[in-house]
């Protein structure tokens, strides 16, 4: 299980030793796609309003609404002009001379994979490339296009929200350092979607700069991955299946973060406080945080996945044969099924190579509850730290006998949490939780190493029978309940199962008989971690679903369900049941993902 | 335009220029008194002695075809590739212009893009081992009744072996190795349509399996005999069977015996003043009713059209009788086109024993022509504005990079410092005066025909049009190169075979929009299907655009490498071909545009014309030959 992965370099170390502003000054001469068509931003805009599929749903929408083609193609020139990105040298040098500053405050190292970078070099000469980071931080693409630069690689186009063009200047220049801006949701407008997927395909295909998005499609608030969105990623693999180009590479990117910018920040959004509008001034406020240490980020380069053997096999590529390929089409069945599955099968890739510090670990054995020695987390730690590395989880772990005072966050949450018990007072406890959340939100970094057999080790547990047969469909409903909670490939249920079985027993945890599966004696400090660590979201599930039954009576929209279910756990709390502290919490951090889950479960309280 | 140059107008010299043209016409007829009583000779077609005299006296193939043209190669004999002592190619031989010429620049070229050394032969066996191929199952009585019948007939090895076999890859580089498989069990010529009609009710009655061989030029395995046939195979071999039967001047017809083969039938037209036009690129040795039963295209469609646009009458000889029109008409409208179950049939139903084709005049001026693009992408964008335009020339024809670069290493060694000097300066002239990136620029070569203003007015507007996608007319000389370089293709193969390179071409058609994705995806999956087969040189992949239509192309690839260090190099070979017309299809080619689907490509018949149209083909053979008498089982 164990793969062997490339080694880090730290990119600060040299900059921490040589000229800022000769470092952002420097020749910068960029591999480029082998053939590559030369134009400038200027030009792809207007390649993209002279294409076929443009003026197709130009004419489409001036039949339909009867507005003059004029009109409608001087709307899709102003679309354009509000989303399309004026990369420029210029910028991208200011930039890299600040963050440069910024990171040498903020962040003790940025390691990152030299060999992928190296690897990713080569994609970008071969074929269009696609740069797939993970998202926990508005210095996501900051980052990235800093690293790129850094080892003068292309720099990227990054699909970015609408929210930060209205940052003022700041906007600008994000702009011209590579950012496009799309709307968050423009559902049913034909024309902005023909706009935007044209100028996301021409800059593919054209080889004009690898094309960066986020999979996830927004920060993932509680460090744990979530389930993807499509619609780019389809944008992006169909000049593969059209034909338009050889191949594309995708490229999965982990970005781990010993401690995220905004930890806190997050924790309180989770428990209502709105997130606040992006702004130039708000950024100016933030600057606070420079002042605090948030340890190191470790990069790392994925292998590059190539679309064209994904699709082996997968999709029939002829489809596309009998219809000009400028009308725009639904997506056929086994294409959409494809990029579905290639979507998780990218952010699996993306987990894995997710740098675990120890912290993360450490926060794990902590959430789950009561007071602990010091020793006693010491020795849990270490045996923790074995299990994981069994599982094949990606450890930084330092050489040196681990120190809690090595990581400045640790020290601080861990008296925050035990100070934690026996608040009354609302505020006090709302306070307590982000504290909670926060811890949280590093134990769920390890989330994908568990996830597998932890689903098996509570399915052993509550399937009251070791018929395997009977485990696996516990499992199947466990699975198959947390499927928009974590990353689980949809209809690898087998798979999984296998793969949780194989793990578990490599590890001396089950046996696996003829017809049963059976925890070994020494097995059950594994299963009980294990299911400790699915417990806070078997409990979240619970109060929601008690919530259902109790609370409401009458119909709640969405935009008040949320919201509501909050109060109904502060209720909870305050009135001093049963729940341990830290697990009615968690419930907060899912609510939203269980938010689906619920929709069924609303649909059964219905039927019932 | 070509109606034009024959178009009679008004004026006193076009009038004595027609006369003229008469004239020769009716001295072209009178020179050759073959030609003059074809009629009574078809009529006595008994006697093999005259006959074989006959196809000696000026015929290209006679009976015993290998004692002019190689067993184990393409081609003539006496004409082959070679490098000499002095590590220079050359071409041997007096039949073509390159012969005897020396290539300076081939050798660098050669062992530059394969990585081959001319240290490193890897030989063919010279002499064919009789003893390899296996005794012939004969069918005695079939046999019996042939000897009655007078037809000529032959049982030897080499005869046999000869047609056993067409010009694929894996064909050839067995034949190479001396490996001979399954093969006809005996050779027959018939000379004339009722010979066919005897040989074929005699093959029904004793119930042996007919394959008839025309040229032998088949790229699709065609000719390979099914391994799992049980009956005796006999080859019908139709190269007696090669007269022009009537010219008729008032119609512009020719009625012609099917087994001529191309380079014959335009040469004794022209003898009349007139040609057909079909020149395909295999026309030296291919056989009208070979271009029949596969829907050959020719090189100068674009004026004369495809074989099935030239064909106004079609006799095919099948197990159920003969199949044909009761009249000329150009045009019926009497169900679906019964030619069309003809055409494209590969021998599957019968035997196409006369045609009458559409001639034309002989065009009174010929002139080739090229241009060089920047790049692949603009030359595309020009052919396609020339076919929008309809303007498109007798032939013209697109080559990529590496197609480019091969051809000029084939440039024969110049006499003169003079012309070297000029094509130094034109090189600099495009190189670094116009700025094209000689690793990307590509050129067209262009072949008009007609009559001389017609020709140049014609000229001007490609040009023209040229000129809007950036490219620079580039004389004559490259123009006729790139044709030339069609002809010894197939003998610059057999070269490379030599030396341990193997390569093959393929050919699809396409829409216009799709045509640069499938030129790209495809070369590059050769590419990488040679790198992951593990071929330890980088292959040529390389392909151009040969034919246009209104609503697309056809685009031919070639790929050749190095196979050094293979263990099983046709087999890899097979993968990456296969690969690459999986390719083809994901990208919206055709399975074939002029190549026939033999049965190379079998597998991808069904999706090609869909389960209702494989079925329909499928009730055509059941009805016409129950007894699967035409066994060479392709198409289906």
């Amino acid at each position: 299980m164990l793969k062997k992965r490339d080694d880090f370099e730290d990119i600060l170390e040299e900059r921490r030793n040589s000229s800022d502003l000769r470092y952002a000054l420097k020749c910068y001469t960029p591999v480029l796609y082998k053939q590559l068509t030369p134009c400038t931003a200027s030009d792809l805009k207007n390649m993209v309003l002279c294409s076929t599929q443009v003026h197709f749903v130009i004419a489409q929408v001036s039949k339909e609404t009867g507005a003059a083609p004029e009109e409608v193609q001087a709307e899709a020139s102003s679309i354009l002009e509000e989303m399309a990105h004026r990369l420029q040298l210029g910028p991208i040098r200011f930039f890299a001379f600040v963050l440069c500053k910024v990171f040498k405050t903020l962040f003790r190292s940025v390691c990152v994979n030299e060999e992928g970078i190296q690897r990713l070099q080569q994609s970008i000469h071969e074929h269009p490339v696609v740069l797939l980071p993970s998202h926990r931080s508005y210095m996501d693409f900051l980052l990235m296009s800093y690293i790129l630069y850094t080892y003068d690689l292309a720099l990227p186009v990054i699909a970015a929200g609408m929210d930060f063009m209205g940052m003022k200047i700041l906007g600008e220049m994000l702009r011209m350092s590579g950012a496009f801006f799309i709307r968050r949701s423009f559902g049913g407008d034909k024309l902005y979607w023909a706009v935007f997927s044209e100028y996301v395909r021409t800059m593919l295909k054209t080889g004009f700069a690898p094309v960066e998005f986020f999979l996830e499609g927004t920060r993932s608030r509680t460090s744990k991955s979530l389930t993807p969105k499509l619609g780019l990623l389809n944008i992006v693999m169909e000049p593969f299946l059209k034909g338009e180009v050889f191949d594309v590479a995708l490229v999965p990117v982990s970005i781990s973060y010993e401690r995220i910018l905004e930890e806190s920040l997050y924790a309180r959004e989770l428990l209502g406080v709105p997130k606040p509008k992006e702004s130039t001034s708000g950024l100016f406020k933030a600057r606070k945080v420079l002042s605090e240490n948030y340890g190191s980020i470790h990069v790392y380069f994925g292998q590059p996945v190539s679309v064209r053997s994904l699709a082996e096999g997968r999709v029939q590529r002829g489809q596309f044969n009998l219809i000009p390929r400028h009308i725009p089409r639904r997506p056929s069945e086994d294409v959409q099924g494809f990029v579905n599955d290639s979507a998780y099968q990218l952010l699996r890739a993306q987990e894995e190579n997710m740098v675990l510090k120890p912290w993360v670990l450490l926060s794990s054995l902590l959430l789950r509850g009561g007071g602990m020695m010091m020793e006693e987390l010491s020795e849990g730690a270490v045996w923790l730290r074995e299990l994981c590395r069994q599982y094949g989880a990606f450890l930084h772990w330092p050489e040196t006998r681990f120190n809690f005072k090595q990581s400045p966050d640790a020290l601080t949450l861990n008296t925050g949490a035990q100070k934690g018990a026996g608040l009354t007072a609302e505020e006090e406890l709302l306070s307590q939780a982000v504290i909670i959340l926060s811890c949280a939100s590093y134990r769920n970094q390890a989330l994908h190493v568990f996830v597998r057999p932890a689903l098996l080790a509570t399915a052993l547990q509550a399937a009251g029978s070791a018929h395997k047969q009977d485990v696996f469909n516990t499992f199947n409903f466990l699975r198959n309940m947390f499927a928009n909670e974590f990353i689980l490939c949809p209809g690898a249920a087998v798979q999984d199962f296998e793969e949780a079985c194989f793990l578990l027993m490599k590890t001396g945890v089950v046996l696996m008989e003829q017809e049963e599966v059976l925890v070994t004696e020494n097995g059950h400090r594994t299963i009980t971690f294990l299911t400790s660590i699915l417990d806070p979201f078997l409990q979240g599930y619970q109060v929601v679903c008690r919530f259902l039954c109790e609370a409401s009576t009458e119909s709640l929209t969405e935009a008040q369900f949320v919201p509501a279910v909050r109060t109904f756990i502060v209720r909870l709390l305050l009135s001093g049941l049963s729940f341990k502290h830290f697990s009615c919490f968690q419930t907060h951090s899912h609510c939203v993902c269980v938010c689906v889950c619920v929709c069924v479960c609303c649909r059964a309280t219905k039927i019932l | 335009m070509a109606s034009s140059s024959s178009g009679g107008s008004g004026s006193g010299s076009e009038m004595q220029r027609t006369a003229q043209h008469r004239i020769s016409v009716i001295a072209g007829h009178l020179r050759r008194p073959a030609e003059g009583d074809v009629a009574v000779r078809a009529e006595e077609c008994k006697a093999p002695q005259s006959r074989l005299e006959a196809s000696g006296d000026g015929r290209t193939v006679p009976m015993k075809r290998h004692e002019v043209m190689k067993w184990n190669g393409w081609g003539y004999s006496d004409s082959r590739f070679l490098f000499n002592k002095k590590g220079q190619a050359e071409f041997t031989g007096k039949r073509y212009k390159l012969s005897g010429m020396i290539l300076p620049a081939l050798k660098d070229w050669f062992e530059g893009t394969f990585g081959a050394s001319l240290q490193h032969k890897s030989p063919a066996t010279p002499l064919l081992n009789t003893s390899a191929v296996q005794a012939p199952t004969l069918n005695q009585d079939f046999v019996e009744e042939l000897k009655s019948i007078g037809v000529p007939f032959s049982h030897e090895a080499e005869d046999r072996a000869f047609r056993g076999h067409g010009h694929c890859l894996h064909e050839i580089f067995a034949l190479r190795e001396g490996k001979i498989g399954r093969v006809p069990d005996m050779v027959v010529w018939p000379n004339c349509h009722n010979d066919v009609e005897k040989i074929v009710a005699l093959a029904c009655k004793h119930n042996v399996c007919l394959i008839p061989y025309g040229g032998g030029t088949s790229v699709s395995s065609a000719l390979e005999c099914p391994p799992e046939e049980t009956r005796s195979i006999v080859s019908l071999d139709t190269s007696q069977m090669n007269r022009i039967l009537w010219i008729d001047e008032k119609n512009l017809t020719a009625h012609v015996e099917a087994g001529i083969i191309g380079q014959d039938l335009e040469r004794l037209l022209n003898e009349s003043g007139y040609c057909t036009g079909h020149e395909p690129d295999s026309m030296e040795f291919s056989s009208l009713g070979g271009w029949v039963s596969t829907r050959a295209s020719g090189m100068k469609k674009n004026i004369y059209g495809n074989i099935e646009d030239l064909v106004v009458h079609i006799k095919m000889v099948t197990p159920q009788g003969v199949i044909e029109k009761s009249c000329q008409g150009p045009r019926m409208s009497t169900g679906p086109d019964i030619h069309h179950f003809i055409l494209g049939s590969e021998g599957t139903l019968g035997v196409v024993t006369e045609v009458t084709m559409k001639i034309r005049p002989v065009p009174e001026y010929q002139k080739y022509g090229s241009v060089v693009f920047p790049n692949f992408e603009q030359g595309v964008a020009c052919l396609r504005e020339v076919a929008k335009q309809r303007c498109a020339p007798a032939s013209i024809r697109l080559m990529d990079n590496e197609q480019f670069m091969f051809g000029h290493a084939l440039k024969p060694q110049v006499s003169s410092i003079f012309t070297s000097f000029l094509d130094g300066l034109k090189k600099f002239y495009i190189t670094k005066f116009k700025g094209f990136d000689p690793s990307r620029l590509c050129v067209a070569t262009l072949l008009f025909e007609g009559n001389r203003e017609k020709v140049l007015q014609h000229e001007k507007q490609v040009y023209d049009i040229a000129a809007k996608f950036g490219g620079l007319a580039a004389g004559e000389d490259n123009g006729q190169r790139g044709y030339m370089l069609t002809f010894v293709i197939a003998y610059l193969r057999d070269l490379g075979m030599d030396y341990y390179v193997i390569a093959e071409s393929f050919e699809t058609s396409v829409p216009w929009d799709r045509v640069l994705d499938v030129c790209r995806n495809v070369k590059a999956r050769v590419v990488r299907e040679c790198k992951d087969k593990g071929v330890q040189f980088s292959p040529l992949s390389s392909c151009r655009v040969t034919q246009t239509y209104d609503a697309g192309a056809c685009v031919y690839f070639y790929f050749a490498f190095n196979y050094r260090g293979l263990s099983d190099p046709v087999h890899v070979y097979e993968q990456v071909e296969h690969a690459a017309r999986e390719e083809i299809l994901a990208n919206g080619g055709s399975l074939s545009h002029h190549h026939g689907v033999g049965k190379l490509r079998k597998e991808w018949m069904r999706e090609t014309v869909s389960e209702v149209g494989v079925g329909m083909l499928q009730s055509v053979k059941d009805y016409v030959d129950p007894k699967n008498i035409f066994g060479n089982r392709n198409l289906l």
